[in-house]
């Protein structure tokens, strides 16, 4: 089917000439970088023969130093050495500060959209220490290929919002490097299973990281991964199991709760082991030194470990059962699991996961490379190697957009959930006369007051001819392209005039805010309807008040008597008294009272506009 | 060039009915995708890459309405010279509002039930089955597609969002339980 009549996929490519791409897996703790070589696909090792490189820059007055090296100085050099920039990303100094004492870095306390580290080369943005992460990664790469790259692939999380998006295609952008697409880390690790099990059907996709939990429900057929639908919950991960573990070896040992921080991180480390243990063995012996000097002993076996762990593990499967509702499936139609991340490993959350969706979960690949060798086969694809490739992946935007109208409620525009790319419209109008800009706000998330979601950005359309209230039509439409990022544009019909905003907004919503969020607009739903029937009310009043105070000022003269119009005055002043502190129901109650009130006066006035039309001459002339 | 006179249903090269072939509906999404997505167009010029992208949201665009029976219905009676302002609109048949009160309160009411979960999945069968019934009876009224019968589906429609309404609730209900464990 001919639907577009242009060159077709790759043909600008001269026939053999393999060009050189790859998948880079930019993670929290670990980045990894694969490409395909003889039609195979697999990550690439460093001179050392290392393939994981730790994300972490330190920045010193000879140079930046990026991996291994940078790690084993975190600890000596703290305020140089930047680890975890990928929780930085994309967000602004309030939501880095609400990550408070974490972090041992001192930020310039500038006025700057984009907060930034100080360190002794000057201060650096999460984007700048990302971007050196890339750039040793593509090193890598060029040399152990063996020439220059045409393009890259760039996984994030599939919970990522816009600016975060944006902010880790802008770290590519600072490396110098050619991005083909942004791809969501658990449809890269699908990637890699379908086309090497070749598998049609439905499958899930359950990816346990460091810190975060993504879940995709996706159906492979013939090559195209069409993604259902996405859900997560972002403050959940394997760091969170090595937690209970340590609290329970508090217990056991009689450790308080205010014990050092030394003592804190050792506790940590302990308890990561042990849980690494428990992957192979029944029961593991666990040596604690105290701070008065003495050993303490104990056994931690696997029945108590994952008596600790089920209720965290089982957190998990909520957003589970809630992507399988927004993809309209039930546990029973999904063919397999695939296991992606460190966590997975945990013979627990395999076996609960395996009983949720009632098939064992496949683990047959590494999870910790599988999505950099799932971007690696996307890119390529999108580099143009393979033209008669049949694989194509559609995605889905992870979070609702929308806009904010009046009362400061959000309308949504483009739901969670919607295969990207994809644009919608909605048309809205003035409110006042002779209204000549309108404010448009973009919002992101599920929730319906402005002020629970957050805002991406704000631009005004101007200049558009005065007209009465609601009859300007003000088109605002929204558009996200295959990368999951947006643009809006905003346009009034009759005169043409036009604002658009590519959303680039210097920060984003934190991992933590984005799942509260979520949770908070399904406990809050009700309040909200609540919420939103109060305001709504509100706005009605308001345009009440304010259409019975412009017509007095025009023709109150005219037509009341000095009684009727302290009549219609007082119920304006009865319904201005409530506007701000009243229930629905008593400005519902107020409004209706009024209008009644002012029957009179509205008639009065609409007789007189109807003589007037039908005259085209003065009133007078009838009479 | 992707013809963007054409409706949806002809896009996907279907018989302009209510009822959709879901297999032939999926297997002509996945086609069309595969010949205008913005990944096969990569490495080409600007102007291609646009085009691209307008073609594959029209795709999506028209995917999203016809797979989902209250979408496609309401796209059909808009075929049909027939809108529908949400805003405004809504069902006054008295039995049927009567109906969605007394689910509303059951649905509520499972809040107060040893096993809410088990309550919620039987009432989230119940929902469906009635969307189901309805969506039966729409496909016969646009089969004879009368002008009365075409207001009998439009009647309907405004029915389904209703039910819509309440299965979005018991989804959200549900969640919130999982919320609380």
């Amino acid at each position: 089917m001919a639907l577009l009549q242009l060159s077709e996929p790759g043909q600008s490519t001269a026939p053999h000439q393999h060009k050189l791409a790859v998948g880079i897996d930019l993670g929290t703790t670990n980045s990894l970088v694969a490409s395909v070589r003889s039609g195979k696909a697999e990550t690439l090792p460093d001179n050392e023969g290392e393939h994981l490189l730790p994300s972490v820059v330190r920045y010193t007055t000879d140079g930046i130093v990026v991996g291994k090296a940078a790690k084993a100085m975190a600890a000596t050099d703290p305020l140089n050495t930047i680890i975890s920039a990928k929780r930085l990303i994309g967000r602004g100094l309030s939501d880095i500060k609400s990550l408070g004492s974490r972090l041992p870095y001192e930020f310039q306390d500038a006025q700057a959209a984009v907060p930034r580290i100080i360190t002794v080369r000057g201060p650096v943005s999460s984007v700048e220490v990302s971007s050196e992460i890339l750039k040793t990664l593509v090193k890598r790469a060029a040399d152990s290929l063996g020439g220059d790259l045409e393009g890259i692939v760039i996984t994030v999380p599939a919970y990522f919002d816009d600016a975060q998006r944006q902010a880790t295609k802008d770290a590519a952008t600072i490396a110098g490097l050619k991005v083909l697409r942004l791809l969501n880390e658990p449809t890269a690790a699908a990637v890699a299973y379908g086309l090497d099990s070749g598998s049609d059907g439905i499958h899930a996709i359950y990816d346990l990281g460091g810190g975060t939990f993504d879940i995709s429900i996706l159906r492979l057929n013939r090559g195209v991964f069409e993604v259902l639908a996405t859900g997560g919950d972002s403050a959940l991960g394997g760091d969170d199991l090595d937690h209970v573990v340590a609290e329970w070896i508090m217990q056991q040992a009689g450790i308080e709760q205010d014990a050092d921080h030394a003592m804190l991180r050792q506790l940590m480390q302990i308890a990561c082991k042990a849980k690494e243990s428990l992957t192979e063995q029944d029961h593991v012996v666990i040596e604690v030194s105290l701070a008065d000097g003495a050993v303490w002993t104990g056994d931690l076996s696997r029945e108590q470990f994952n008596i600790l762990v089920d209720p965290l593990i089982r957190k998990t499967l909520a957003p589970c059962r809630r992507a399988l509702r927004d993809a309209g499936l039930s546990a029973e139609e999904i063919e397999d699991v695939v296991m992606v991340g460190g966590s997975t490993r945990v013979p627990r959350v395999r076996e609960l996961v395996g009983e949720f969706f009632r098939t064992e979960p496949l683990v047959s690949i590494d999870p910790d490379r599988v999505v950099a060798i799932g971007a690696a086969i996307q890119a390529d694809i999108l580099v143009g190697n393979k033209p008669d490739s049949d694989m194509l992946l559609l995605d889905v935007n992870p979070l609702s957009l929308g806009l904010e109208t009046m009362g400061g409620l959000v309308e949504k525009i483009i739901p969670r959930n919607t295969t990207i790319p994809v644009a919608r419209a909605q048309e809205f109008t003035t409110f006042k006369d002779g209204q000549t800009a309108m404010a448009v706000h973009v919002l992101q998330g599920e929730r319906e007051l402005v002020s629970d979601n957050r805002s991406l950005a704000r631009f005004e359309l101007r200049g558009f001819p005065p007209m009465v209230a609601g009859a300007a039509r003000i088109r605002v439409t929204f558009s996200v392209d295959a990368d999951g990022l947006l643009s809006v544009e905003a346009e009034e019909q009759s005169s043409g005039v036009k604002a658009s905003v590519e959303v680039k907004p210097s920060y984003g919503l934190t991992d933590g805010e984005i799942e509260s969020m979520l949770k908070e607009s399904f406990e809050h739903a009700q309040e909200d309807m609540e919420a939103r029937k109060l305001r709504e009310q509100q706005v009605e009043a308001e345009r009440v008040i304010e259409a019975l105070t412009a017509a007095l000022a025009d023709d109150g003269e005219e037509l009341l008597d000095e009684d009727e119009r302290s009549r219609v005055e007082s119920a304006l002043h009865d319904l201005q008294a409530i506007i701000s502190s009243g229930t629905f129901a008593e400005i519902k109650a107020a409004v209706e009272s009024l209008e009644k009130r002012c029957e009179f006066y509205v008639e009065r006035r609409m007789n007189v506009s109807v003589r007037k039309a039908m005259s085209g001459h003065s009133v007078n002339d009838f009479e | 060039m992707l013809d963007f006179s054409k409706n949806y249903f002809e896009l996907f090269g279907l018989p302009v009915e209510y009822v959709v072939d879901a297999e032939q509906l999926a297997a002509h999404y996945r086609e069309l995708q595969k010949s205008v997505h913005p990944d096969r167009f990569a490495n080409a010029t600007e102007q291609e890459r646009r085009l691209s992208m307008q073609g594959a949201v029209r795709i999506n665009e028209a995917h999203e309405t016809l797979k989902d029976p209250i979408l496609r219905a309401r796209y059909l009676l808009e075929l049909n010279g027939i809108e529908i302002d949400n805003q405004i609109e809504t069902t006054h048949d008295a039995v049927f509002l009567m109906e969605q009160l007394e689910l509303r309160e059951a649905l509520e009411a499972s809040r107060q039930q040893p096993d809410p979960y088990a309550v919620i999945a039987d009432f989230l069968l119940e929902v469906n089955r009635r969307i189901n019934a309805l969506i039966g009876q729409m496909a016969l009224q646009f089969e004879s597609a009368t002008p009365e019968q075409l207001a009998a589906a439009r009647e309907n429609l405004l029915k389904m969002q209703f039910l819509k309404k309440l299965r979005y609730d018991a989804e959200s209900l549900e969640a919130e339980l999982d919320d609380a464990l």
